[in-house]
């Protein structure tokens, strides 16, 4: 268990709501080790932030975890008080938002900001801390930081903005930032030139990241494992190569499927998955994805699939490869299942 | 900041002068007059007042003669109160409703933010419902029925607190609350509505993320923000009600500008009804620039120009 600096086991959590419990993460087993670079992806709803922010004890209202075990860093989430997890927050882990536009808060100068977090966590003082501020600024490779310490965010370009955010991130130098999708908001180029800092970041600091992103090419450029998220389920975990040379899982070979591709020829199509995301307040009795899948069988809209490894970290959780897998091996398949029920499945 | 300054000032004299313009027309289109209901006098004597004044002359000389004195720093003599200038009213008045009324804005001040916040914090919860329904109530009830319910229970009944005057502070209470319990009830709604927006925004999920106590991103991150809208509020407000409330000063026999106000317009005092007004109309130019500039400390965002 040490040796993860991450380790969620089975995570499980619901968000209550007045219309009824919305299962956001149905069982989420996720290991990041020390200095790792995680890709969690998944379309909007498939519970990546959700798992990213349990993490850090800041489900939102009315959201509740209803089972696992949550390990940070030695800390056992479960078992922390909100006053232990604030020590932890912004220190030994930091988060990076979507929108830096409005992330940072619009009345107080960015000097203000970083130094907050410093003098919060450490015993620096204000002069200090003015240094570290400074400091940051230039590791994340703004101009003039004396100058824009005493600026407001408004005063500041997208782009600057996040970088200030990742400033403030970095502040006490944590051993896990988790972005979640922190580009999103950016235009392209910009969007380039903070992967690439949060790379060289962390190639310098040797943090773990946890990337939560909904854009493969991100993922693609920036991690070694990939956890592809749907419905509050991980259906396929790998790494990179894995997800992208060897995808088992038919969300993600859809996934992968709906890039657009450089050597396409002209006029090609892309392939969208079908469908619609599920209902969270009702959701299907099987595999989530089953109404959606192409080879859906009968026991997919029935039955949970469970777990099939291919090897010690590629997995995925679907019906198909286990009956794969298990005709491989020699096994015999469960035969009532194997009947294609792809009719019934467009029916529901 | 300068040429704000020069333009509010522009702007201020322009709009008071607006004001006054249509304040003399308008009273002296309403039927009736200074002397008129004295109905005692001969109308030999009548005359001589009204020469004595100037109403005997066209009104549009009237109003040139009013102006320029005006501009000269004559506000004339009252009509009804013989021997008293306009400005000896207003400078012995106003302190009066000035003292009231402030004290009753801050009381609003002191008890509306706090509760909204409260409200905001427990969304949902019976402590909001509570704050909610109280402040509903207090918008709803006029200031005359609490001024009464005041008077009838704590004054008469059970004789905790003097019903009339202002001669030692235990006898500003009672109009203090009467006049606080509107704004107080309008700031906690306001304060409720826009600190419930503040807290979704994201810089208070950074300030979480961030390891800050509750405490801490509230009072640091949330208050400064959801400010605002108050301060909006509270400028006009200020200038209402220090310029004092008919009613409660009625009610509770007090002698300030709120009651000289309406008088004046009852009785015809055309002079004072002139002088209050524009009073008025320069207390709230003046506010209204005290909270613009109180923007810009508040929010960086906001540049006058």
């Amino acid at each position: 268990m040490s040796e993860y600096l991450v380790n969620i086991e089975d995570e499980r959590l619901s968000f209550f709501t007045p219309a009824g419990e919305v299962k956001a993460l149905n069982g989420v087993t996720i290991r990041v080790k020390e200095g790792e670079v995680l890709g969690i992806v998944g379309e909007s709803g498939s519970g990546k932030s959700v798992t990213a922010y349990s993490l850090m004890g800041l489900t939102a209202y009315p959201g509740k975890l209803i089972g696992g075990q949550l390990y940070f860093n030695g800390h056992h989430i479960n078992d922390m008080t909100e006053k232990q997890m604030r020590k932890m927050r912004g220190n030994e882990v930091s988060i990076i938002f979507q929108d830096p536009m409005t992330s940072l808060n619009p009345v107080y100068t960015i000097g203000n900001q970083i130094r907050e977090v410093i003098l919060l966590h450490t015993d620096k003082t204000k002069k200090e801390a003015q240094e570290r501020a400074i400091e940051l600024l230039k590791l994340v490779g703004i101009n003039e930081p004396e100058k824009r310490l005493k600026q407001y965010p408004h005063e500041l370009s997208g782009g600057m903005r996040q970088r200030v955010m990742i400033a403030i991130a970095l502040a006490c130098e944590p051993k896990l930032l988790i972005a979640d999708e922190p580009t999103t908001a950016l235009d392209v180029t910009i969007q380039a030139q903070i992967l690439e800092l949060m790379i060289e970041l962390k190639e310098k600091l040797g943090m773990a990241i946890i990337m939560i992103t909904h854009d493969l090419g991100i993922v693609a450029s920036t991690c070694e494992r990939i956890a592809v998220m749907y419905a509050g389920n991980i259906v396929e975990y790998g790494t990179t190569e894995d997800i992208f040379y060897n995808p088992k899982h038919e969300y993600t070979k859809g996934l992968i499927r709906s890039i657009p591709r450089m050597d396409a020829k002209e006029h090609t199509r892309l392939i969208p998955i079908e469908g619609t995301p599920v209902d969270m307040l009702n959701p299907p009795k099987g595999c989530k994805f089953a109404s959606r899948c192409e080879k859906c069988m009968k026991i997919c809209l029935t039955e949970m699939p469970p777990v099939t490894q291919f090897d010690e970290i590629h997995y995925t959780q679907c019906w198909l490869n286990q009956k794969e897998e298990m005709e491989k091996n020699g096994q015999a398949a469960p035969a009532a299942d194997s009947e294609e029920a792809k009719g019934g499945a467009a029916n529901e | 900041m300068l040429k704000y300054i020069v333009k509010r000032i522009v702007i201020a004299i322009v709009t008071i002068f607006v004001v006054a313009t249509l304040t003399f027309f308008l009273m002296n289109a309403v039927p009736g007059g200074p002397f008129q209901a004295e109905k005692s006098i001969s109308a030999q004597a009548r005359a001589n007042l009204d020469a004595k004044y100037g109403l005997d002359k066209p009104i549009f000389q009237r109003y040139l003669t009013y102006m320029k004195d005006a501009l000269h720093g004559d506000f004339s003599e009252s009509l009804k109160q013989r021997g008293r200038s306009v400005i000896s009213i207003i400078t012995t008045k106003f302190p009066v409703s000035a003292r009231v009324g402030g004290m009753a804005v801050l009381l609003s001040l002191i008890i509306g933010i706090p509760l909204g916040c409260i409200a905001a914090l427990n969304r949902g919860k019976a402590l909001d419902n509570v704050i909610i329904v109280l402040a509903t109530c207090g918008i709803a009830i006029p200031s005359f029925v609490i001024c009464t319910l005041l008077l009838y229970f704590i004054g008469a009944k059970l004789q905790w607190l003097p019903t009339y005057g202002l001669s030692s502070w235990k006898h500003y209470i009672m109009p203090v609350i009467s006049i606080a319990v509107y704004p107080t009830a309008y700031i906690t709604r306001l304060m409720r509505s826009s600190m419930l927006d503040v807290l979704g925004q994201d810089y208070m999920r950074t300030a979480r993320a961030k390891g800050l106590s509750q405490g801490v991103s509230l009072f640091k991150h949330a208050l400064r923000n959801a400010i605002i809208p108050v301060v909006t509020y509270v400028g006009p407000m200020l200038a209402y009600t220090i310029t004092g409330s008919m009613i409660v000063e009625k009610i509770f026999t007090i002698p300030g500008l709120g009651s000289e106000f309406v008088s004046s317009a009852l009785n015809r005092d055309y002079t004072v009804i002139m002088g209050t007004t524009i009073f008025l109309a320069t207390l709230m130019v003046l506010i209204n620039v005290l909270v613009d500039i109180v923007y810009t400390i508040i929010d960086p965002r906001i540049k006058l120009k």
